[in-house]
């Protein structure tokens, strides 16, 4: 099992803030194909990934990243912080 | 709030006292010659505003911070490093965000400040989103501030 988790307007696009998934999913993006087959606004949130950044167990890192032992993955914009 | 080996970070929603934090910031460290102070407010850049929401990511949001203040440790010799940053509802006018840095010279410090400020705007997990005339939408990350981080 893996908590998912989705910030601004990734979480408004896909309607939930956390749900927790059971995936064999190896690796991120392995996790947004299966997210993208769901449904509709997953597949919409998941559009341009270049749009998105991703975070696994709450380091930043990218698409390519492992999911191997991972507790908790996060998809958000680009940051506007300051 | 965390604090290790001379690094403060405050992650909050309330508003905090700039005048007290500046004051009692490196308070007693006579050996810190340099303190330098940067402060972020909420600005209505086109008029209208009705105020802004910041969300963020509890959690990595304490770690990010954390992470960049200990590199800003690690390249400028700082005796100092405090970050404060508000989530919530904000209006115009209202801080959002200070850093402050001490050193022995201000170059350090100085430096130090302008690291700290263009990490935590791409770096650490917050999302500004603005109202205005009934209307919201999120604030989009600029081309130049992720341009600024290679300059470091």
């Amino acid at each position: 099992m893996i908590d998912v988790l989705y910030f601004a307007w990734v979480r408004e696009r896909i309607g939930l803030p956390k749900e927790r998934l059971e995936t064999s999913a190896a690796t991120v993006a392995a996790l947004v194909e299966e997210l993208k087959a769901r449904e509709e606004r997953y597949e919409a949130a998941f559009a341009d990934l270049s749009a998105l950044r991703v975070a696994v167990d709450q380091e930043l890192t990218d698409f390519d990243a492992s999911l191997d032992g991972a507790r908790e993955v996060a998809f958000f914009p680009p940051m506007t912080g300051g | 709030m965390s604090a290790q080996d001379g690094i403060r970070i405050v992650v909050q929603e309330a508003p905090f006292d700039f005048g007290a934090e500046a004051e009692r910031f490196a308070a007693g460290r006579t050996d810190l010659g340099a303190v330098v102070t940067f402060t972020g407010v909420v600005r209505d850049v086109a008029g209208g505003l009705d105020g802004m929401e910041i969300e963020h990511y509890p959690g990595m949001t304490e770690k990010a911070l954390t992470k960049i203040a200990t590199e800003a440790r690690t390249r400028w010799s700082l005796g100092e490093v405090l970050v404060i940053h508000r989530y919530g509802k904000m209006a115009a006018g209202e801080r959002i965000m200070m850093v402050a840095t001490a050193s022995a010279h201000r170059q350090h410090a100085f430096e130090a400040a302008e690291y700290l400020m263009d990490y935590l705007k791409s770096r650490a997990p917050f999302w500004k989103k603005e109202s205005a005339g009934g209307d919201q939408s999120w604030v989009a990350a600029k081309d130049e501030d992720e341009a600024a981080l290679d300059r470091w």
